[in-house]
């Protein structure tokens, strides 16, 4: 059978991934049901197997489950050894010490109870949730492209930030040769007092080839503007900045289980589509270009939509039902799995068949090794010379 | 093209115009090299050409430059992107995007060209520049002589008139400098570019170049003419160019090619001409590595290596840019440790050896000298390398003065000439007096005063009986004051010997001189010219 074209290995948009893995952190956000949340964490791992690449950045996922386990760890610590217990089922008692009225809500020690256990264990788990989705992210799509991805007109932004990561390693390399350097001049290149001195010319050298790049970069055409009338920049300005307001208050609404969710939805939609003209108006004083920008076609559509979708059945799941979003801790109940909210997870899992792979399969090595070996290149002077 | 019209530039707290009434037309399609000593202002001119001076450095500017028609007063360097591509002196601070195809891209992008055509260039250029199997790569990961090619290719992407270079072989081992050069006059042959360059190292660049522009750099006009008038009375000439001086012939020889066409008569003459002994008289052992392996990271930097290094011996250590040269001068001053083998330097292991005592055994001066200073000012980096001695006060003070005579104690380190803070850092490191003084690659941005004036020191250290073992891509240098040569690559020495054997049959590291009067084994111009005076 013949591939789609749309089915052609290639790199996702990284936005797309990027709106996927919001929708799950949404889901996160919204429930304290671990089913539910376990559920997420597998969704979103199955995905990242998938469709990941063996690039450097998609190597930080792993990374990125350990931090939630260390995160889940030290939620369980505290609450064993700070929290206040609650519910009854006590399950064992700790050494208490008395501490002074001024402390009063914090306990050390004392009763461990079995509801504050998983109450704690949950809330850990929502983190970890949430920084797996964000790991996710941060493995299938490439930082860097998500930057360059950006409008035109917060393009120097993304600069800034792409030179200042590749400024780091920079920076090492430079401590290094200053701590050699110590030691040729005959001072000691280990200890404190060594490192603070070092600072001063490793800072100094980082100043100097900002300069240099600042150079480099002025004279290769960065920064050319194009003229715009002044209230067209006007009404930029105030439509960013209100757009961004509405953006932040309707964020908020959302994530507050308090709050109408139809109050948030309306003031988030108004808040992006006034960023969006802003940025939109803003974009025509920058004259630049994108090569080879990564398209927005049918499979970034499905990507970004499933995660939208499994955030819009969850939030309804928690109308309808809200109780089967966040089981009651005291008393303990088992944690039931409401339909509708897991059809709302489940759905984020489509992507990784609706994405084209990042990269060919590899053959079986047997028969092709020797055809997928590269052929040496042509020597290009004599190409271009005929 | 470009049209300096009674240009002058003074920087703040500059003392004086670090250029003034510059009168000088380069016409379209020229390759045009400027020449001069160090701080003698070729930077400024060249980054005048763009705007960069005065619009980034500031300073107070006279006349007027104009390029393609373009007044650089009223036009900033990103508007001039288009007309004029710059490349500076070290590449990799150039760098934006991290690789190769984005790099080359990122000039296109800034000026807004359409996809299509930026695709096309983009390929054509790495075709050009032969960089297409690069197109992936990180730009660090580059080779040096990789690297100069993509910050050209990354400015050429944009379709400029003129092409601005400062110093692009200067870094590079000779193969490298050649695949640069030769992509170069690829541009200026093929698509008529105007190219403006600056460059130390004249033996390179000399014979492609159309005109020559030297900047005397003591208030004087500069001279413009073709390479061989100008060259005939300036003080920096190559070798080759030295050589014609001394044999009088005419016109000037530029390359090889045209000094061995002159060079029959003088070949025969000096057959009977008795050579110079070379070679000094070797003392005892001072340093040693034995089946020396050195592991940087996952790979063998260094690989089995024996060198000897006797008190009062010269030793050059000559290799491909990433041949392990420098780990090997590292490794001797403890800076890795060994992966197999040993090294020993006075009896002792250098990595296990504290910074104090290992002073006074071994000294490096690094690529980078300026690693070394922190002071604000030459007197407290002499004070406090006679603290970190244990030497007398002052110690430092007089070396200094006996290698860069005439230096005002006040001055800050930073704003010594790269000859003047190699002196410097030479005095640093020689204060404490050790029996072993390691130079990596000590003659980057020195011109050919500079370097005359390193090579009579490093010659008079060794009379008073220092080993010294040199790191460098510079051939003529090495063919001055090496009694031995040590070619490595690899991570392996693959030939060991003295000087005159080793580099006289080797194409790469051959010095001009050798290659002009071979199968003789002269290798300098002073050589040649004591030989010629003791004939009748």
């Amino acid at each position: 059978m013949r591939e789609p074209r749309g089915r052609l290995p290639r790199q996702l948009h990284p936005g797309a991934w990027w709106l996927w893995a919001l929708g799950l952190v949404a889901v996160a956000s919204r429930t304290w049901n671990p089913l539910l949340l376990l559920l997420v964490i597998v969704v979103a791992g199955y995905v990242v197997a998938a469709r990941r690449t063996d690039a450097p950045w998609a190597r930080s996922y792993a990374v990125f489950l350990r931090l939630g386990l260390v995160v889940l760890t030290v939620r369980l610590v505290f609450q064993v050894v700070l929290g206040v217990p609650q519910g009854t089922t006590e399950l064992f008692t700790l050494p208490s010490v008395a501490l002074p009225d001024w402390a009063a809500g914090v306990s050390l020690g004392g009763p461990v109870t079995l509801e504050s256990v998983v109450a704690a264990a949950t809330d850990g788990l929502r983190l970890a949730t949430i920084l797996a989705c964000i790991g996710a992210a941060n493995a299938l799509a490439n930082p860097k492209r998500l930057l360059a991805a950006m409008p035109a007109a917060l393009y120097e932004i993304g600069v800034a930030v792409v030179v200042s990561l590749s400024f780091a390693p920079a920076l090492v390399g430079g401590v290094q040769r200053v701590r050699a350097a110590r030691r040729l001049r005959g001072r000691p290149d280990r200890g404190v007092r060594s490192m603070v001195s070092v600072a001063l010319p490793v800072l100094e050298d980082a100043l100097e080839r900002s300069l240099a790049l600042a150079a480099a970069m002025d004279s290769r055409g960065y920064g050319r503007r194009a003229e715009v009338p002044r209230r067209t920049r006007r009404l930029t300005a105030v439509l960013t900045l209100g757009g961004l307001v509405g953006m932040c208050l309707g964020l908020y609404a959302l994530l507050d289980a308090a709050t109408s969710p139809l109050v948030g939805t309306l003031l988030l939609a108004v808040g992006v589509l006034a960023s969006g003209i802003g940025l939109r108006l803003a974009g025509r004083r920058a004259v630049r270009s994108r090569y080879r920008p990564d398209p927005w076609a049918a499979p970034e559509h499905w990507t970004a939509a499933a995660g939208l979708v499994a955030a819009a059945l969850v939030v309804v799941a928690g109308i309808v039902d809200p109780a089967g979003l966040s089981p009651s801790v005291v008393p303990l109940t088992a944690p039931p799995l409401p339909p509708l909210a897991t059809v709302g997870v489940l759905v984020a899992l489509l992507p990784a068949w609706l994405t084209p792979p990042p990269a060919l399969r590899r053959p079986d090595p047997a028969p092709t090794a020797a055809a997928a070996r590269p052929r040496p290149a042509p020597h290009p002077a004599t190409e271009v010379d005929a | 093209m470009i049209v300096f019209d009674g240009f002058g530039i003074t920087y703040p707290d500059a003392h004086g115009p670090t250029l003034h009434d510059v009168d000088l037309v380069v016409p379209e399609g020229e390759l045009c090299l400027v020449v001069g000593r160090t701080g003698s202002g070729k930077s400024t001119l060249l980054r005048a050409v763009n705007g960069l001076v005065p619009h980034f450095t500031g300073g107070i500017m006279t006349g007027r430059v104009t390029v393609a028609g373009r007044d650089t007063r009223l036009h900033a360097p990103r508007d001039l992107a288009d007309v004029v591509g710059v490349v500076g002196q070290d590449p990799r601070s150039g760098f934006v995007t991290d690789t190769v195809e984005e790099e080359l891209a990122y000039g296109m992008e800034s000026l807004g060209l359409p996809g299509d055509v930026m695709r096309r260039r983009v390929e054509e250029t790495l075709d050009l520049l032969g960089l297409s199997d690069l197109r992936g790569r990180p730009v660090e990961q580059l080779s040096g002589g990789e690297r100069q090619r993509v910050a050209i290719g990354s400015v050429l992407t944009v379709h400029p008139r003129v092409l601005v270079l400062d110093e692009p072989t200067s870094a590079l081992d000779p193969p490298a400098a050649e695949e640069v050069l030769a992509a170069l006059q690829r541009l200026v042959h093929d698509l008529g570019l105007t190219v403006l360059l600056a460059e130390h190292r004249l033996e390179r660049v000399v014979q492609y170049a159309d005109r020559v522009v030297h900047l005397p750099g003591d208030g004087r006009p500069l001279e413009v003419g073709t390479p061989a008038d100008v060259l005939r009375h300036t003080p920096v000439a190559p070798p080759v160019v030295e050589l014609g001086r001394v044999a009088r012939w005419h016109p000037l020889p530029l390359s090889i090619r045209d000094a061995r066409r002159h060079a029959g008569e003088l070949r025969d003459r000096l057959l009977t001409a008795e050579r110079p002994i070379v070679g000094r008289l070797p003392g005892g052992l001072v340093a040693e590595a034995r089946g020396l392996s050195v592991r940087l990271g996952s790979i063998l930097a260094v690989r089995d290596v024996d060198l000897d290094v006797h008190a009062g011996t010269i030793t050059a250590v000559m290799g491909r840019n990433g041949a392990g040269k420098s780990t090997l001068l590292g490794t001797f001053v403890g800076l890795h440790q060994p992966f197999a083998g040993e090294v020993r330097v006075a009896g002792e292991d250098p990595a296990a050896l504290r910074p104090r005592a290992l002073v006074r055994t071994v000294g490096l001066v690094p690529q980078e000298p300026a690693d070394l200073l922190y002071a604000d000012t030459i007197a407290a980096e002499c004070t406090r390398a006679d603290e970190d001695a244990g030497t007398p006060a002052g110690t430092c003070w007089e070396l200094l003065d006996r290698l860069v005579p005439g230096l005002d104690p006040a001055t800050h380190p930073r704003d010594l000439s790269e000859g003047q803070r190699l002196g410097l850092v030479l005095a640093i490191v020689l204060t404490s007096r050790p029996p072993l003084l390691l130079l990596d690659e000590p003659t980057r941005g020195l011109d050919y005063r500079a370097k005359e004036r390193l090579a009579a020191v490093l010659g008079e250290l060794a009379e008073e009986g220092t080993a010294i073992v040199l790191a460098t891509h510079d051939v003529e240098l090495a063919a001055e004051v090496s009694d031995r040569t040590a070619v490595i690559a690899d991570g392996e020495i693959v030939a060991l010997g003295p000087t005159s054997e080793v580099v006289v049959g080797s194409p790469a590291f051959a010095p001009q001189v050798a290659k002009v009067l071979a199968p003789a084994p002269w290798l300098t111009v002073t050589a040649v010219a004591e030989a010629l005076e003791v004939l009748p």
